[in-house]
């Protein structure tokens, strides 16, 4: 049984993990391609349109690799998640099943028109297009939200006395209180990484001394919406999800900040330290006193109930893992907030193009806002452990009784062969296009 | 409210197996009968455009038998865990065939992904087809053993095959030679409307050749079907029952040979996209009589402790089922909006399409 448990829920984070590098830069991106083609619609420079439909390449190859990943998500609730399927799927089935509806069908659809329809239907109808793919993207990012978002703080459901969560108001899925924060900050994390990306490139040209004019287009827009939306990151979205997680998942809150003692007089805020299970306090703590009681409640002397307030039962079953998720993503996303404002204050001052070690450092940061999403996931999921529906149904309560844990294994290593190769042929796909550079077109 | 709902989903997963159905015939084609190089580009382009915007009704499809039978959707995807994740492994296969055959410039790396595309197609098409044998057999719901049921009664898990290949047997597998029979009439059907959709979209050298092709194939598909029945009697004798209680369903029987009957006269139809319409019509048929033939029970019990999976006991309750039709209606008319758009700007032969992305 606990094997079963443990491979059901490697397999489940394995492929998510994997999955969830597409959708990130896709969503992200999709608002960045509207931008450049809003530019081109302005100003008439087809610098701006070339640009638009050079990400939109990208964007095709990522979306393919999104598709195809996240088949297997949504069977994966049904093959190792039977259980739960079962209890909660007139619930989630909502929201699942919406986002393919209203969201699936508006990108694919589109998307196909953005790339082979723009000789067809004029400048207007071709930014209508994209901004619809932008819009389909984006609402795919808001129903899985909303999906997890009831697993976080289940709402609008009555319990049926066999066990069955069922729905008695639909309205309330959209209305939960965790979704609007978490959906904001889920967006905007996949704008830091479309950002990043887009200064990558544009860095990479640079340094390369080709397609220069390309090369500054892209870091200047990377840089200017890397800023913003990494201080749109940390606040308020960021800042709201904390004291959200504070108010509804205290034993949560507790792990991720790795506070192991309640203290009286305001809680201290972690920035370094490493949790030790067994004697229960953090090593080679460094740590700033009651700064957590003021960023979360504006009171410097606030009580925050540490770990210590709570039986075993009730934390999250992974608190290292938990608490080291969490402080990388933060740690990560003060590194970016501080980069892109090096990067804005030299482009403000028109030494940005020149100044090499900087054009390396962004050029070679493009792989780290994945790891601060994806840790931001970890940071959401294993929080909501050891729960899959928050306080009502047990992770261990939700796998498929039907399904060996040598199944699952077997399952587990045809996926990561498979995902090894889909990487690797993601990488070389993604590479050629950035080497071959924008088409310069006149038209 | 269930009815509606089975009737939605049945339609969504039809109109998957129609559109992503000449995707796995174009593969199957593809592997066969496509020589040239400027046939095999063409080809695979005919079905390298759609594939994605078709799979999106299998997640669809997924999401709906979710939302509004979880029950189901929970005992069948577990129980069916090796295949259904096997068909996973092959979609993704499939899909890196056709999306990076075009990215590299030589013949090697070409033929590999071809190959590729038309293996997985071929597979896809015959597990898919065992999935819909699976499915009509019935399984050994609640896992029952001597008389006692070793899971709930509304789980199981198949191995993949037992040592007999027998559907008869207390324990049948997912592959055995009834589900193989149906397997094999899905390929052929399959492959018919793959070389439908070919011949219909491009101008490529063999639409003559598969014209032909598809005619013989239609013979063997009419004795398929004949054989089938035939031996479907001998595995559940009362497996007609619902066509002489409820005459009206007769319809479904009548959509498929209808099809069958069209396509023999393939020759002679003035028309490419009227032989499309005969295999849509097969698919549609086919998959619409073997679910009105069991209907209201979609999984069947081969024991008799644990009552077969129906509608009824299986379905989520009545208002979040009524809820979803309410924005079902309003997904669908918008669904149709991007169709026709969709339709206006890429209707038409796909040979001077740009490819790859």
């Amino acid at each position: 049984m606990e094997d079963m448990i443990f491979y059901d829920r490697l397999q489940f984070a394995f492929t998510i993990t994997f999955h969830y590098i597409f959708p990130q830069l896709t969503m992200g991106l999709s608002l960045m391609i509207v931008y450049f083609k809003w530019r081109y619609l302005r100003g008439k420079e087809i610098k701006y349109n070339n640009a638009a439909k050079f990400f939109m390449k990208i964007f095709a190859i990522n979306f393919t690799m999104g598709v195809v990943t996240g088949i297997p998500m949504e069977f994966q609730f049904g093959t190792n998640w039977a259980k739960f399927s079962e209890l909660t799927g007139s619930i989630i089935g909502q929201t699942l099943a919406m986002e393919g509806m209203f969201s699936f069908f508006l990108e694919s659809s589109f998307l196909a028109l953005f790339i082979f329809g723009e000789k067809l239907m004029g400048q207007k109808l071709h930014f209508l297009t994209g901004f619809l793919v932008f819009l389909g993207s984006w609402a795919s990012g808001w129903f899985i939200l909303a999906t997890n978002a009831w697993m976080q703080h289940p709402v609008g459901y009555e319990i049926l006395e066999n066990g069955k969560f069922v729905l008695n108001n639909f309205s309330a899925l959209f209305s939960n209180p965790w979704l609007l924060p978490a959906f904001l900050h889920n967006q905007i994390a996949a704008l830091v990484t479309s950002s990043f990306i887009v200064a990558s490139v544009g860095a990479f040209y640079i340094l390369r001394n080709k397609n220069i004019e390309y090369g500054k287009l892209f870091l200047k827009t990377g840089v200017l919406f890397g800023l913003i939306s990494s201080i749109l990151m940390a606040f308020p979205t960021g800042d709201w999800n904390s004291k959200n997680v504070a108010k509804h998942q205290p034993a949560s809150f507790a792990a991720m900040e790795g506070i192991f003692e309640t203290e009286e007089a305001g809680a201290e805020i972690v920035l370094i330290g490493q949790p030790n299970m067994v004697e229960k306090k953090l090593d080679n703590k460094i740590a700033v006193p009651n700064i957590l009681s003021f960023l979360t409640y504006q009171e410097w002397d606030k009580q925050i109930p540490g770990m210590d307030k709570f039986t075993e039962e009730e934390l999250p079953d992974n608190v290292p893992a938990l608490y080291y998720s969490y402080h990388i993503m933060v740690g990560l996303g003060t590194i970016f907030i501080g980069v892109m404002f090096l990067a804005a204050f030299f482009l403000w001052k028109r030494k940005l193009y020149h100044i090499k070690p900087l054009l390396w450092t962004i050029m070679f940061l493009f792989p780290f806002p994945y790891i601060a999403n994806i840790t931001g996931w970890y940071t959401a999921e294993l929080g909501r452990q050891p729960y899959l529906v928050y306080g009502l149904l047990k992770t261990s309560d939700g796998i498929s009784p039907t399904v060996s844990s040598g199944n699952t294994l077997f399952t587990l290593l045809g996926f990561v062969a498979l995902y090894m190769l889909l990487g690797l042929l993601f990488l070389v796909l993604v590479g050629k296009t950035i080497n071959e550079g924008p088409k310069p077109q006149t038209h | 409210m269930e009815i509606f709902w089975f009737i939605i989903v049945s339609v969504v997963l039809a109109i998957f197996f129609i559109l992503d159905g000449y995707d796995f015939g174009v593969g199957i084609i593809h592997l066969f009968l496509a020589k040239k190089e400027k046939d095999k580009e063409v080809i695979a382009k005919s079905a390298g455009l759609f594939w994605d915007s078709n799979e999106v009704w299998l997640v669809t499809a997924g999401g709906m038998l979710f939302m509004a039978f979880p029950t189901f959707y929970a005992s069948v995807f577990s129980g069916f865990y090796l295949p259904l994740i096997i068909v996973l492994w092959l979609i993704i296969f499939r899909a890196i065939g056709l999306e990076f055959r075009s990215q590299f410039n030589f013949q090697m790396w070409r033929d590999m992904w071809d190959k590729a595309f038309g293996v997985s197609s071929l597979l896809l098409a015959l597990f898919f087809g065992i999935a819909l044998g699976n499915i009509v057999r019935g399984v050994n719901l609640g896992g029952v053993e001597n008389g006692v049921s070793t899971y709930e009664g509304h789980y199981f898990f198949l191995p993949l095959w037992n040592s007999s290949f027998s559907p008869l047997t207390k324990n049948p597998g997912v592959i055995d030679w009834f589900t193989i029979i149906i397997g094999l009439i899905t390929v052929v059907t399959l492959t018919i409307h793959g070389a439908n959709w070919i011949v219909l979209k491009t101008n490529s050298s063999i639409n003559n050749q598969l014209k032909k092709v598809v005619f013989k194939l239609n013979i063997a598909l009419a004795i398929l079907t004949a054989f089938s029945l035939g031996i479907w009697q001998i595995i559940n004798p009362d497996s007609l029952d619902n066509f002489t209680d409820k005459p009206y369903l007769i319809i479904f029987p009548i959509i498929y040979f209808s099809g069958l009957v069209g396509l023999l006269f393939i020759k002679k139809l003035k028309k490419d996209i009227h032989a499309f319409i005969f295999s849509t019509l097969l698919i549609l048929g086919g998959i619409t009589s073997s679910l009105a033939s069991m209907f209201p029970v979609i999984l069947p019990s081969t024991n008799t402790i644990n009552e077969s999976l129906t509608i009824y006991n299986t379905a989520a309750t009545e208002y979040g089922l009524s809820v979803a039709l309410n924005w079902g209606i309003i997904g669908f008319i918008l669904l149709f909006v991007y169709m026709i758009i969709q339709k206006r700007l890429m209707g038409g032969k796909v040979d001077k399409m740009d490819y790859g992305h």
